[in-house]
């Protein structure tokens, strides 16, 4: 096995594990912590994967600014281990049951043989650099590039306007 | 002039559609005008093509209006069929049709005007029906006018609405049409399973061509069945004597001279079918008699002078029966001739006698009549000639020929028919001598009002008068005359294919005589007993007891429907009421109503308003989904 | 690796986020667990172009550009999944001022 196989492998199951771990943990300040985690490791597949400026972007964005925003409300509410009443127990058994079941699904049609023989190229390509992004982003995607600049403006507004107290 | 055939059914329908919806507009006298003017320009027209097909060497001829159903290989016109048995009896059907007509201007000028438009509407809307029972070329036709005319019967007996024993004999007649009609249809069907056509000619063509005799037996019999609804044999012939609550000019042409011929029409229609079922040629010869000897017995202890009237229409269609029986087709014609002619006479005659008494119809109440009714008296008695069969009126030949055929064919049914005569000639005459001999009966009140009907009613007696008189000499036997008998002579083509068959035996002209002289002699000696008898008759004397209770009571044959069928039925329909609509489809439909609130109710509850509930269901939406589109 | 490698990675990160939806009554971690399904849907995005980009460089030679739209794709994902958090967490925050808690289930209340 070569480095990068092992690298695959070690990566994966840190994210599933710690995935796992987001979902059960009862302290919320936890679950986050943990999502945090899944989201490096994620960053840290994307760099197996050569998009570099994608795995950036994941730490910057995701791990930096969205987590904190949801550490912020958390702590603005004070939650903690106690806060949360647990489901009823059935219903708790019904949802695991139903996500199990849509994997098992999904696995069971997405298993094509045909997929056994493509391979993704792992630690070169040269696609995922900045510099080759950039010039498709700013060539054929500039509307969406534009676009996204009025939904943020759009969503610091409402989140304003819902925000305030009157 | 037999290309416009369609003309003679065509008056009376307009008639009807006319007078039917100007009923509030018209005044009863236009509404008189065009009720007999519609049913005239129809006789007119029958006269026309009656001179046609007199011409010799006429073939049949076949008028189509237009394609009826028609449905894959199935092709039924409605096409009218002209030929010497339908032209006679479209000059019945509308020569007694308009008599009677006239004669109603006068009988119901005391209804409504209203009233008086909506009874010829229906009387001439009966008169259409009847045209085209008797016109149709194929049996689909012939349905549908003796559905219509069976419609029109309920209609007009029960015409007097108000009265609810009026109505219950119109809904008795209806019904028992209904279970004769219900046999005639099941036996048109077989005709269409068997034959592939219904038209006459094409049926009666393929049948001499080759059909097992069990299934022309069968189908036979069930057209007879329905006869028997429509023409009041047994079993089916205590609606007869009821259908005596309408009024009389209906009685008259109705329930003596038309719808219920329609049987006999029918069958000597189908005499190729009937001759080559000869199991049900006898059957109809034994229950005409027993019909025949019955209704004539019943009509001896009666005392409505329109029930007396009624049975002997019961027993008179008894002989024609028999006559078709034994295969005397012609023979069965013509008393079906002279019968429309004498006894719409006696009816008409009846008529003319109640209103003169305001309504009083039992003729224990009345008596020596004569005096005050001249004209009347005089028809009257034409009339009870020619019914009693004493020569030389109509009644006596027709009579004659089909009891020497029934002679030919077993003298055992010749006895017994004669015997029936003997009877008929007895009440017929009692009735005669209760009603217009002796002393009147009646009130005094009753006696100040009594005269003689005016024009428009005593012309028609006067003219029905003289055919019934003079109707017989269209049918003088061989044996008085050779070559005489013109009716036979002229319906020769329409009995040809069932002569071929099955040739009518003869007796020796000798032994003819010597019946017709006995049955002379006996009858005359039963009518002079009869006038004898209650000539002197002075009041109701004493209650009848015995064997002449059990004739009044009409051998309570209506007591044993009743309580043989009409109970049993009643009873059956109020348990299925009970058990089948009020429980199973009420419960049924009323149970799906709460079955959809229920279910709604509990539906309502999956809306909980929790948002986890909603996400699981989604999600457990969404696999279903993804497993139907992936793997099915 | 064979692209079925991840496709099972990213199956089983989103029927886990799926499974954290359904089974938990905080509004936070619920959305938190939303966020990890965008993700596991971005890892496969990504999988997906680099698997064009090989193929297509085995045909074509190594100087196509045939996956890039895919990682752009994850770019505008995280672009909309930012603003989404801002607006969905100040919905939570809002909540909370009414009803004093996040439990998701209390938002019956708004039946009434």
């Amino acid at each position: 096995m070569s480095i990068t196989q092992i690298l695959f492998w070690f990566l994966s199951i840190l994210t599933i594990f710690s995935a796992l771990m987001v979902i059960t943990r009862k302290n919320p300040v936890y679950s986050v912590l943990w999502l945090i985690i899944t989201f490096i490791a994620i960053s840290g597949h994307y760099i197996l994967l050569n998009a570099q400026f994608l795995a950036v972007v994941n730490v910057i964005v995701y791990a930096g600014a969205i987590m904190v925003l949801f550490l912020f409300v958390i702590m603005l509410m004070n939650l903690d281990a106690d806060a949360e009443q647990t489901k009823n127990k059935w219903l708790q058994l019904a949802g695991v049951v139903a996500g199990g079941c849509l994997l098992l699904i999904l696995v069971a049609a997405l298993k094509g043989a045909e997929n056994q023989a493509k391979t993704v190229e792992m630690g070169t390509g040269s696609i995922g650099l900045i510099e080759n992004l950039g010039q498709v982003l700013f060539k054929q995607y500039i509307l969406p590039f534009e676009i996204s600049s009025v939904l943020f403006l759009s969503a610091m507004v409402g989140a304003v306007v819902i925000g305030k107290k009157n | 002039m037999s290309q416009l055939v369609y003309l003679v059914p065509l008056f009376p329908l307009v008639g009807f559609l006319v007078i039917g919806l100007g009923r509030n507009l018209w005044s009863k006298t236009l509404t008189g005008l065009i009720g007999c003017a519609t049913v005239l320009a129809s006789f007119v027209v029958s006269v026309m093509i009656f001179n046609e097909v007199r011409t010799p060497g006429f073939t049949p001829v076949t008028v189509k209006l237009f394609d009826f159903i028609h449905f894959g290989t199935l092709n039924i016109n409605f096409a009218f069929q002209v030929d010497q048995l339908s032209s006679l009896f479209l000059l019945i059907i509308t020569g007694v049709g308009s008599l009677i007509h006239i004669y109603s201007t006068s009988y119901m000028h005391e209804e409504k005007p209203h009233h008086f438009a909506r009874y010829f509407c229906y009387l001439n809307l009966f008169v259409f029906s009847m045209l085209l029972l008797v016109l149709g070329a194929n049996y689909v036709i012939m349905f549908i006018g003796w559905e219509g005319v069976g419609l029109c019967s309920y209609l007009l007996i029960g015409f007097w609405f108000t009265n609810g024993d009026y109505n219950y004999a119109a809904r008795k007649a209806f019904i028992m049409n209904r279970i004769g009609d219900l046999a005639f249809l099941i036996g048109i069907f077989w005709i269409l399973a068997q034959f592939g056509s219904v038209n006459y000619q094409d049926v009666f063509s393929r049948a001499q061509g080759g059909v097992t005799t069990s299934v022309v037996t069968g189908i036979t019999l069930l057209l007879f069945i329905g006869a028997t609804g429509k023409s009041a044999q047994i079993p089916l012939y205590t609606w007869l004597p009821d259908a005596m609550a309408g009024p009389t000019p209906v009685s008259a042409l109705i329930h003596a001279a038309t719808m219920v011929t329609a049987g006999i029409y029918m069958i000597a229609r189908s005499n190729v079918l009937y001759t080559l079922a000869p199991a049900t040629e006898g059957v109809i010869a034994v229950i005409g008699l027993c019909t025949a000897i019955l209704a004539a017995s019943i009509a001896i202890q009666q005392n409505d002078i329109k029930k007396v009237l009624a049975y002997s229409t019961v027993s008179q269609l008894g002989y024609m029966f028999l006559g078709l029986g034994v295969g005397a087709y012609t023979g069965a014609v013509f008393h079906v001739m002279t019968h429309a002619f004498f006894k719409a006479l006696l009816f008409l005659g009846a008529g003319s006698v109640i209103h003169a008494m305001g309504g009083e119809q039992d003729i224990r109440k009345m008596g020596g009549l004569r005096k005050f009714m001249p004209v009347t008296w005089i028809t009257f008695l034409i009339g009870t000639i020619a019914i009693a069969g004493i020569p030389p009126f109509s009644g006596f030949f027709s009579k004659d020929e089909i009891l020497s055929h029934a002679y030919a064919h077993n003298p055992v049914l010749y006895i017994i028919g004669l015997f029936g005569a003997l009877m008929t000639a007895f009440y017929m005459f009692r009735l005669l001598a209760m009603t217009f001999l002796g002393q009147f009966r009646g009130t005094h009140e009753q006696e100040h009002h009594l005269h003689e009907s005016p024009a428009a009613i005593t012309i028609p007696l006067i003219v029905l008068a003289v055919l019934a008189a003079g109707a017989g000499f269209l049918g003088i036997p061989a044996y008085m005359h050779p070559d005489a008998h013109i009716l036979e002579k002229f319906l020769a083509p329409v009995f040809a294919a069932s002569t071929d068959m099955k040739p009518l035996a003869e007796t020796p002209a000798g032994v003819e005589w010597a019946l017709t002289g006995a049955s002379v002699v006996l009858i005359l000696i039963c009518s002079a007993w009869a006038l004898a008898k209650f000539a002197k008759f002075t009041g109701p004397g004493k209650e009848a007891t015995g064997f002449a209770k059990i004739l009044e009571n009409k051998w309570y044959v209506d007591e044993l429907y009743d309580a043989v069928i009409v109970r049993p039925i009643n009873g059956l329909a109020g348990f299925l009421n009970k058990y089948v609509e009020r429980l199973g489809l009420d419960g049924i439909v009323n149970g799906i109503g709460r079955l959809v609130q229920y279910s709604g109710r509990q539906i309502r509850l999956l809306q909980s308003g929790q948002a986890g509930t909603y996400i699981l269901l989604m999600v457990i939406g969404m696999v279903v989904l993804f497993i139907v589109q992936l793997f099915i | 690796m064979p692209i079925n490698y991840y496709i099972f990675l990213g199956v089983i990160l989103f029927c886990i986020g799926v499974t954290g939806v359904l089974t938990r009554r905080n509004a936070i971690i619920i959305f938190m667990c939303i966020e990890l399904m965008l993700n596991a849907v971005n890892l496969l995005l990504v999988a997906f172009s680099k698997m064009h980009h090989a193929i297509a460089a085995a045909n074509q030679g190594a100087a196509t550009t045939v996956g890039t739209e895919g990682q752009l794709f994850v770019f505008f994902i995280m672009v909309v999944a930012a603003a989404e958090v801002s607006v969905g967490l100040a919905i939570i925050v809002m909540m909370y001022r009414n009803t004093h808690s996040v439990d998701v289930n209390f938002l019956n209340r708004l039946k009434h």
